[in-house]
C-alpha cells in the first residue's frame, strides 16, 4: 500500500514538474518574442506581407461568419425584445454584442483555427525540413527574421478582421431587421449612433482583438517551433494550437471584459 | 604532421550525447588544419554529423571545447556564436532549402541578410554561385521543381554564397549522379584552393572524399579515432579497421548487424 502510494506520488510529482517546466518554457518563449519584436520593424515589408497573408487567408471565413452571426443575432434579439416592446433597440443590442464581444471573440477563435493552424504547420514543417537550423547556421535568428514579422502581422490583422466581422454582422442584422422584419431603418441606425461609444465600446473590442491576435500568434509560433519534426508531430502541434489558443482567448475575454467594464 | 600544422578548428576532449542517452562522442580530440580539406569517414551512427553540428554550435558538448580560429564556440554567447557563424558555410545533409523561395532567392538569402549590396550586385553574385554548381539556368525554378541532386547543388551554392572561411559539408555527394558527384568534388577542392578556406566534409563516398582531401580522419563508434593522415598513407595501410572503413566488406572488426539475440532465439527455434 505504502509502495503504491509512493509510486502515485512520484507520478503526480513528475507530471507536475513536467507541466511546470513546459509552462516556464512557453513563458520564456513569449518573453523572448517580446524582446525581438522591435527588430522586425526594421523590415516593414516583411510585416506588411504577413498582414496581407493572415488577413487575406481569413477574410472569407470571417466575412461569412460575421454575416451569419449578425443575421441570427437580429432574429434572436427580435423575439427576445418583442414581449417588452423594445424592438426599436434591436440595432443597439446587436451592435453592442458584436463590437464588444462576438466580433473579437468569434474572430479570435476563427483566426486561431485558420491563420494559427497554418502558421504552426508552416513553422513545424520548416523545422522538420531543417530550414530553421539552416537559418541559425547562417547567423540569422529565426525569431527575428521569421517569427517576429508574423507576430506583428497577426497583431495588426486580427483587429482589422474583428472590425470587419462586426461591420458585416451589423449589415446582416440590418438586412434581417429592416427589409425582413420591418423595423424602421432610421430607428435602427440612429439609436446605434446615439448610444454606442467609440472608445468604450468599439475601442474595447479592438483592444480585445489585438490581445487575442497576440495570443493566437504566440501559441501558433510556440507550437510550431516546439513540434516534433515528424508528420505526426506537426499534426499534433496544429491541433494543440487550436485548443490552447481557443482556451486562452476565452479566458482572456472574461478577464479583459471584467477589467474594461469596471474601468471608470 | 599535417594535422598539427596551424589548426583552424580544434576539438579538445569533446564528449557529447543527446539528452541523457549514451555518449555519441566520448573524449574526442582532433585538429583540422587551416586551408586544407579534411574528410571524416566512418560508419553510420559513429557521430560524424553530430561532430559537424558541434562545430557549427548547434549542440552544446557535455564536456570539452570546440575552438575555431582561436575562439571558443559557446552557445551561451549568442552574438559571439553568430559572429563565428558568419564565417562559416554549412551544407546540411538534406539541403534544407527554403521551400517557399526560388533557387535564386535561396542563394541570395544570406547575401541580402548580411551584406548591404545593390540589387544588381546581389544578382551577379548569386548567378556566379549558381554557375559554379552548374545551375545558373535553374535560377528561376521553385525548389519543388528541382530534383534531389539539383537541390543539393543549390544548397551548396547557398553555403558558399558569402565565401566563408570554414565550410562544413555533411554528405555533399549524397543523391548526386556520377557527373554531379565529380563536379561537386572538384568544386569543393577548387573553392578551397581559390579562397584558402578550411573545409571539413563528412562522406560515405570514400573514393571521391579521398580524391579531394589533404587529410582524412577515420572514426569508429563514440567518435573513436581509428586513424588519421593523408589519403595515400591510409590507403596503403594494412590495418584491418582502416581497410574495412576504406574498402568496405562485411568481414572485419566492424559488425554490420546491430547487436541482437541469435536468429534461432528471435524466430522461436531455440532448443
Amino acid at each position: 500500500m505504502t509502495a503504491a502510494f509512493q509510486v502515485l506520488l512520484q507520478v503526480v510529482g513528475r507530471t507536475a514538474l513536467e507541466r511546470l517546466r513546459a509552462a516556464g518554457h512557453a513563458a520564456l518563449f513569449s518573453v523572448g518574442m517580446l524582446a525581438v519584436l522591435p527588430a522586425s520593424l526594421r523590415h516593414p515589408s516583411l510585416v506588411l506581407a504577413q498582414v496581407y497573408v493572415f488577413g487575406n487567408r481569413s477574410l472569407t471565413i470571417i466575412a461569412a461568419s460575421g454575416l451569419a452571426v449578425g443575421c441570427v443575432l437580429a432574429l434572436q434579439m427580435y423575439y427576445a425584445l418583442l414581449p417588452f416592446g423594445a424592438v426599436d433597440n434591436l440595432g443597439l443590442v446587436v451592435n453592442l454584442a458584436l463590437v464588444r464581444e462576438l466580433g473579437p471573440v468569434v474572430s479570435g477563435l476563427l483566426f486561431a483555427g485558420r491563420a494559427g493552424t497554418a502558421l504552426t504547420a508552416e513553422i513545424g514543417l520548416m523545422k522538420a525540413g531543417e530550414q530553421l537550423v539552416a537559418m541559425e547556421l547562417m547567423a540569422i535568428d529565426p525569431r527575428r527574421r521569421l517569427f517576429a514579422p508574423r507576430m506583428i502581422g497577426g497583431l495588426v490583422a486580427m483587429p482589422l478582421l474583428a472590425i470587419l466581422f462586426s461591420a458585416i454582422g451589423i449589415v446582416g442584422a440590418y438586412l434581417v431587421a429592416v427589409p425582413l422584419i420591418g423595423i424602421d431603418a432610421t430607428s435602427f441606425w440612429s439609436i446605434m449612433q446615439a448610444r454606442v461609444d467609440v472608445l468604450r465600446d468599439i475601442g474595447s473590442g479592438i483592444l480585445k482583438a489585438a490581445v487575442f491576435g497576440a495570443i493566437c500568434m504566440v501559441v501558433a509560433l510556440y507550437q510550431g517551433a516546439e513540434s516534433e519534426p515528424t508528420p505526426q508531430g506537426v499534426a499534433l502541434a496544429t491541433t494543440r494550437t487550436v485548443v490552447v489558443s481557443s482556451l486562452w482567448v476565452l479566458c482572456m475575454d472574461f478577464f479583459l471584459t471584467a477589467v474594461l467594464l469596471s474601468a471608470p | 604532421m599535417l594535422a598539427n600544422s596551424d589548426p583552424f578548428v580544434e576539438l579538445d576532449d569533446l564528449t557529447f550525447g543527446y539528452g541523457s542517452g549514451p555518449p555519441v562522442l566520448a573524449g574526442l580530440s582532433l585538429v583540422f588544419p587551416r586551408g586544407k580539406v579534411t574528410a571524416i569517414i566512418g560508419g553510420s551512427g559513429c557521430g560524424k554529423t553530430s561532430l559537424l553540428r558541434l562545430i557549427g554550435g548547434l549542440h552544446a558538448p557535455r564536456s570539452g571545447r570546440v575552438i575555431i580560429d582561436g575562439e571558443d564556440v559557446d552557445r551561451r554567447d549568442r552574438s559571439g556564436l553568430y559572429l563565428l557563424r558568419r564565417r562559416m558555410g554549412f551544407l546540411l545533409q538534406f539541403g534544407a532549402l527554403f521551400t517557399d523561395l526560388s533557387a535564386f532567392e535561396n542563394v541570395a538569402f544570406p547575401i541580402r541578410e548580411h551584406a548591404r549590396l545593390p540589387e544588381a550586385m546581389v544578382r551577379d553574385l548569386v548567378l556566379m554561385k549558381l554557375n559554379a554548381v552548374g545551375l545558373r539556368g535553374a535560377a528561376g525554378l521553385r525548389i519543388a521543381d528541382l530534383s534531389g541532386g539539383m537541390a543539393r547543388r543549390i544548397a551548396l551554392a547557398r553555403a558558399i554564397a558569402l565565401d566563408p572561411d570554414l565550410i562544413l559539408y555533411d554528405e555533399p555527394f549524397a543523391g548526386l549522379d556520377l557527373v554531379s558527384t565529380g563536379m561537386t568534388a572538384r568544386l569543393i577542392r577548387k573553392l578551397n584552393d581559390a579562397t584558402g578556406a578550411t573545409s571539413i566534409l563528412v562522406s560515405h563516398d570514400v573514393p571521391e572524399a579521398l580524391g579531394i582531401s589533404d587529410h582524412v580522419v577515420l572514426l569508429a563508434s563514440q567518435g573513436r579515432v581509428v586513424a588519421q593522415g593523408s589519403p595515400d598513407a591510409l590507403l596503403a595501410s594494412d590495418d584491418p579497421e582502416i581497410r574495412q572503413l576504406l574498402h568496405g566488406g562485411s568481414d572485419g572488426p566492424f559488425r554490420f548487424h546491430y547487436p541482437a539475440p541469435t536468429m534461432a532465439a528471435d524466430f522461436g527455434c531455440a532448443p
